[in-house]
This record gives C-alpha cells, structure tokens and sequence, in this order.
C-alpha cells in the first residue's frame, strides 16, 4: 500500500457528528447566505462542531428503496427547520429518513462520511489520499490568516481536505468514489481538491472502475487565487484523459453546487444527476438578484429548474441513489474490460 | 421569465454591468495615482500652447518639464500596488480586442453566432490574417462608446458566447488554423437567462473542449482575467499576460464584500489574489508577460498594440514547430500539474 493511502475509517474520514451542522447553520447562515460569485468563503464556527462521535448500527435493510442513514445522538436542538419549507422537524425523524424533510422532500446537504456510508456497500470503503493537506502559499490574510483556518477546519472536520476520494463498491459494483464536504470550507475547490479529482480520474483509469463524484461546492476557494482558478483546467484536462481511455463517469449534483465546480469537472461527466431541490448554478442566488436588482423567479437554480431546461439526465432521490447508481453501472460497463 | 435577446443587455445590466464591474474609475478624469503626471502633462500642453504663438525659444523649459513627466511617469508606475494594475487594466483607454483587430491585423471577416441561440456580442470571433500567418481569433469585446459597451455587456459572456467560440475553433481545428485568443472580462455574465441557458456547463464543455482541439491556441491576456469568465477561452499552449493585465479567481471588490464585508477593503483583496502579471509568472500559472510600453498600454496605445502582433507571430511560429501530439499532451500536462510544487502529489498507483 502506498504511503498515501489510507484505510476507511481512520484519519481521513471519521464519523462524525456534524451531520446537521448545515441545519443548525441555516438558522443564521444558510448555505446560501455564505456564497458569492464563483468562490466561497465560509466562516468558521469552531464553537458549534463536535468531536468524533460515530456509532455502528442503523442501517436500515431489506426494502428497494435503502437509506444507508446511520441514526445517531445528536447534542444540541431537538428540533430543526427545513430550509425550504420552514416545517419543524424532529431531528431524529430527520435523521431516520436520510436528512431529507419529511414534509417537502427536500434533501439537506449530507457531510461526506455519511455520504459515503449511505452510497458504499458496508466495509468496501478505502480512502486515498487523506493525507493531502492545503498549503497556505499566497500568504492570504483577512481576518485571520488561511493557513489558520485551515488548521481549525482540520481539527474541527477530522479531515484535511473538503474532498474525500477511494475506492469502494455500490452493490457489488467496484467503484472510484469522490465526494465534496460542504463542511470543509464550504466544499471549495482548492488546489488539493482539484488534484484529488485529478487523482480520482487517473484511479478510475488505471483501475478500469467507473467514477461516481458527489458535489456540494460553494466553488473556487479564493484564498488559493488563482491556484484555485486552474482546478477548472486541472480536472477537466484529467477527466479528457479517462474519457479518451474509455472511462465512465456520473456525477450527482447536490446541495449546494455552485460556482467554478459547476463550471469544470461536475457538469461535463458522462451522466449529471441531482438531488430533489438541490441549488445548482454558476452565480450565486444573491450575486444575480444584486446585478439584476430583481427578485429571482420561484425554484431559480434548483434541480428542478435545471432538468426542465435540459441540464440534467435525472434527479434521483436519496432513497434511490444506490440502486440507480448501480443500475447505471451496469449500462457503463461495455465501455470497459474486468478489472 | 423574460427572455433578453442576446445582443442587449438583460434588464438593470447597464446600471451595473457586473459582478465586480464597477464602472471605470477615473473615465474623465483618469485614475487617482495618475494625477502627478496628468498635472505634469496639463502644464506641457500649456507650455507648448503658450510658445505656439510666439517666438520665444523655451525649447529648454519644454525639455525640462518632459523630463519631469518622464519621472513622474517612471516614479507612478513603479510603485503601483497591485489594486492600481487593476485600474491600469480597466483603464476606459486601454486597448480592446476591436482595437487590435483594426491595428494588427491585416486582414479580418467576423464570424457570428453559435448555430443553436443567438450571437453573443460580448465575444468577438473571427478569420485574422497578420502578414502571412492564418489564424483564428477568438476575443471578449468590451466596446469602447457607452452605447458599444452595453450592447456587449461590458465584456461579460453568456453562455451562447462561449458556444459561439467554440463553434468557430472547431472550425480553426478542421481548418488546420492555429487560434489566438484576447482575454478582457470582468467574468461572465451572472443572470437569469445566463443559468436558464447553462452559463456554468457552457464554460466547462469549453474547457474540457480546448485540451483535444489540435491546432495551436495562445491565450493572451490583455486586460481583465476574471474567473472562470476568462478561463472559458483560456486553455492553451502558450498563457501570456499583458504586464498590467490582471487575472483572478475573483473581482477584487467580490473578495473584499466576502470575506471583509467591505468594500473599503478592497485594495487589501486585490494584494492578496495575488493576481499581477509578475506573481502570476512568479506561481508558474502564466507562460510570460508581454511588457507594455513606460505607464501602460494606454499612454502608448500603438506602441502596446505592435508588441502583441509581434508576439503572436513569433509565438506562433515556435508552436507551429511542435508535432501535434506532442503539442496536445504538453497542453494537457501543463495545466494537469498547473502551478503545483515539484513533487508535492503523489502519482496515481
């Protein structure tokens, strides 16, 4: 095993209890309110995280359509709001149904651990990569310097970087798995996410796996400049080579994906899905309704939207994703040998 | 949902062009830090007003006063901080992409439109001819009277624009044409029929499109590289940048109202991008700079102008040199490793 790789479980991806913390955040700070243009810049919160807080059991089995949710206690509100409907919602129920609203059906953005667990078939998860951390190489200071809200972001997330990228298996189906952490800085894409991609694109080559990616990305992080800018070319150029080597690629675009990793690697695989709701764009919301000095119109940049204006292949429901992740597998699979 | 027809500006663009596009500072007046040398050169204008219509000889008070204006110009432009080069670079006199057409090129034919929506005015495209060399340019046009301005959205693309450059260096490749592209926005246009239309996908099928188009391309930046905006077009063998060109992430003033929430700090956004030509060059992000002539492209705007015809002839006579292949799997290696410190990641297993 390569020195960079690292076994599920255990640096890069802890099981942490930060499941809601967009939900909590969306009391003051939704997603939304934190995005801008094509970059992101999240604020941290250290004194609302918790540690390390994973739990076995829970999954729940024998039905078609699966939620992998692993249920799990919570410190803090007991009850939480949806932030499309505004229903009052008891966490566990929350939590029992995949982090999607038991009211409106929307789908909350899922940390990448639980991700992962909900998408992977059980104990097939093997990270790579985890040990690959930001460098603050601008020296970007605002108000305080990058290179410290790395650090917290680290200590606070478990994880050194917003994208956690492996192998794995969706129903029996080997997998390169690459999924976006919204909570890492907002899932922005620096230059150690843009090299995970690039990473992830060359594994899927070289493995002959299908890669499935999960977005949730306020976009380019700006405290990298315009390192960040070039992880637009930097994965678009690794994901022409696996697509010229015969590769598959499906991306699922979820909540929320914006920005210049809407404009690079997520919209351009072979299949784009998305989740029910799911905010999906270039410009942020806010940036075009001050351009436009207008109010935008109802369901704006949401996957409903897209798919009606023929951006998307599909919207999948969480319940649904590994069965058609699956499914979908097996109709790429004439593009490769076996392993 | 009203639907803007891609030639105009969609409703409210014009009272504020874009993100980030605050209107030039400085269209009458010139830029704030300029002032030293636009007294200098009022005086001269004086001067040599004054002495027109006599015949006194103060052909040394003249030669002094130039002198002056020669230091203050020197003194100016080698202390600009790096959110002056971005006022250089907006500057309402800076050469635009029609300006090089009708300075350097000896011969042009417009190509419209991109063959499904409409033809987005934002980006200029067409056949160019410098001398003997054939090739394909593709630019953002920001017009240069208010009323030219607006009907190209100050320079910011819609989707249909990134389409439409597609379409024509599609035809460069099958033509055997190399492509030269100008690269001069404030980043692509944020609105209503820019997302209903795919403005994010539009970018990247560019993107993704450039690292397999085989002809050469060289991306010049000549003033404003804003974001993925810029990027849409910026994929090639040779990035070059004008010297007080500047490209970025993001707008100084959309860093600065993120992450200060004020836009008093914007001068501090701007240093710390880190978005001038030379930490650009100095990150191994851009293949080199195009010095422009003693306070900007502006001051000397045929000056300016004949370097970058210059540089494309002899840029594209060395890529012209490179066997095809070889020129594709530079491109994509190049940008596969952008910027990245020797050895710092790991090679797939």
């Amino acid at each position: 095993m390569s020195a960079e790789r690292i076994q599920g479980g255990s640096k890069g991806v802890q099981l942490d209890s930060a499941a809601s913390e967009e939900t909590r955040d969306s009391q003051g700070r939704t997603p939304e309110s934190i995005r801008e243009e094509s970059v992101s810049a999240p604020e941290d919160k250290p004194e609302e995280r918790e540690d390390a807080a994973g739990e076995a059991g829970g999954a729940e089995e024998g039905k078609r359509r699966r939620l992998r949710w692993r249920k799990k206690e919570l410190p803090g509100g007991l009850w939480l709001k949806c932030e499309a409907c505004a229903a009052t919602i008891y966490r566990k129920e929350l939590e029992g149904k995949g982090m999607v609203c038991p009211s409106c059906g929307f789908h909350f953005t899922l940390p990448g651990a639980e991700r992962i667990r909900m998408v992977l078939d059980e104990g097939t998860w093997e990270e790579f990569y985890a040990d690959l951390a930001s460098l603050d190489r601008l020296e970007f200071t605002d108000k305080i310097s990058y290179a410290e809200k790395l650090q917290r972001t680290v200590e606070r997330t478990g994880q050194n970087e917003a994208l956690l990228c492996g192998t794995g298996e969706i129903e029996n189906r080997p997998v390169v798995l690459a999924v976006l952490d919204f909570k890492f800085l907002g899932g922005s894409m620096g230059e150690v996410v843009g090299e995970k991609i690039a990473l992830a694109c060359e594994l899927a080559r070289k493995r002959h796996r299908p890669l499935v990616i999960f977005t949730s990305s306020g976009g380019a992080r700006m405290h990298e400049g315009m390192l960040s800018l070039m992880q637009m070319a930097k994965t678009c150029a690794a994901l022409r080579s696996l697509n010229e080597a015969g590769g598959f690629s499906i991306c699922v675009l979820t909540n929320p994906t914006t920005g210049g990793v809407t404009a690079s690697f997520a919209t351009v695989c072979d299949l784009t899905l998305a989740e029910p709701g799911a905010l999906i764009g270039f410009a942020g919301p806010r940036v075009i309704a001050t351009t436009l000095k207008q109010e935008l119109p109802a369901g704006f940049q949401r996957a409903e939207f897209l798919l009606e204006k023929g951006h998307l292949d599909a919207i999948v429901e969480r319940a649904d994703l590994r069965d058609t992740l699956a499914r979908l597998i097996d109709y790429g699979r004439a593009a490769w040998s076996a392993e | 949902m009203s639907e803007a027809p891609p030639d105009k500006p969609e409703p409210g663009a014009g009272e504020r062009p874009a993100k980030g596009a605050s209107p030039p500072r400085g269209a009458e007046t010139g830029p704030e830090f300029e002032r030293p040398i636009r007294d200098l050169e009022g005086q001269l204008a004086e001067l040599q007003e004054l002495a027109g219509g006599t015949q006194l000889d103060i052909s040394s008070e003249v030669a002094a006063l130039r002198a002056r204006l020669e230091a203050a110009i020197e003194t100016t432009y080698s202390e600009l901080s790096p959110w002056d080069r971005v006022i250089v670079a907006r500057h309402p006199e800076r050469p635009v992409a029609g300006d090089y057409v009708n300075a350097i090129l000896d011969d042009f034919i417009e190509l419209h439109g991109d063959r499904s929506y409409g033809d987005d005015r934002a980006i200029l495209t067409g056949l160019a001819r410098i001398d003997d060399e054939r090739f394909m340019l593709i630019g953002h046009r920001k017009g240069r009277t208010t009323k030219e301005r607006l009907a190209c959205n100050f320079g910011c693309a819609h989707p249909e624009g990134y389409r439409k450059a597609l379409h024509k260096m599609r035809l460069a490749e099958k033509l055997g044409l190399p492509i030269v592209t100008l690269i001069n926005t404030p980043g692509a246009y944020p609105g209503i029929g820019a997302e209903e239309r795919g403005q994010a996908l539009a970018i990247a099928e560019n993107i993704l499109a450039m690292f397999g188009l085989r002809v050469p391309i060289l991306v010049i930046v000549i003033g404003e590289g804003g974001s993925g905006g810029a990027l849409g077009i910026g994929i090639g063998d040779r990035v070059l940048m004008m010297e007080y060109a500047y490209y970025s992430v993001i707008s100084p003033e959309g860093c600065a109202a993120i992450l200060w929430k004020d836009g008093e700090r914007t001068p501090d956004a701007a240093a710390s991008l880190r978005l001038t030509s030379a930490d650009l060059e100095r990150l191994e992000l851009v293949d080199g700079v195009i010095p422009e002539p003693r306070g900007g492209a502006h001051r000397d705007r045929e000056g300016a102008m004949q370097t970058v015809r210059a540089t494309i002839l002899s840029e594209l006579a060395g890529l012209r040199r490179l066997e095809t292949d070889e020129l594709l799997r530079l491109r994509r290696e190049k940008f596969r490793h952008a910027g990245a410190i020797d050895g710092r990641f790991p090679t797939c297993p």
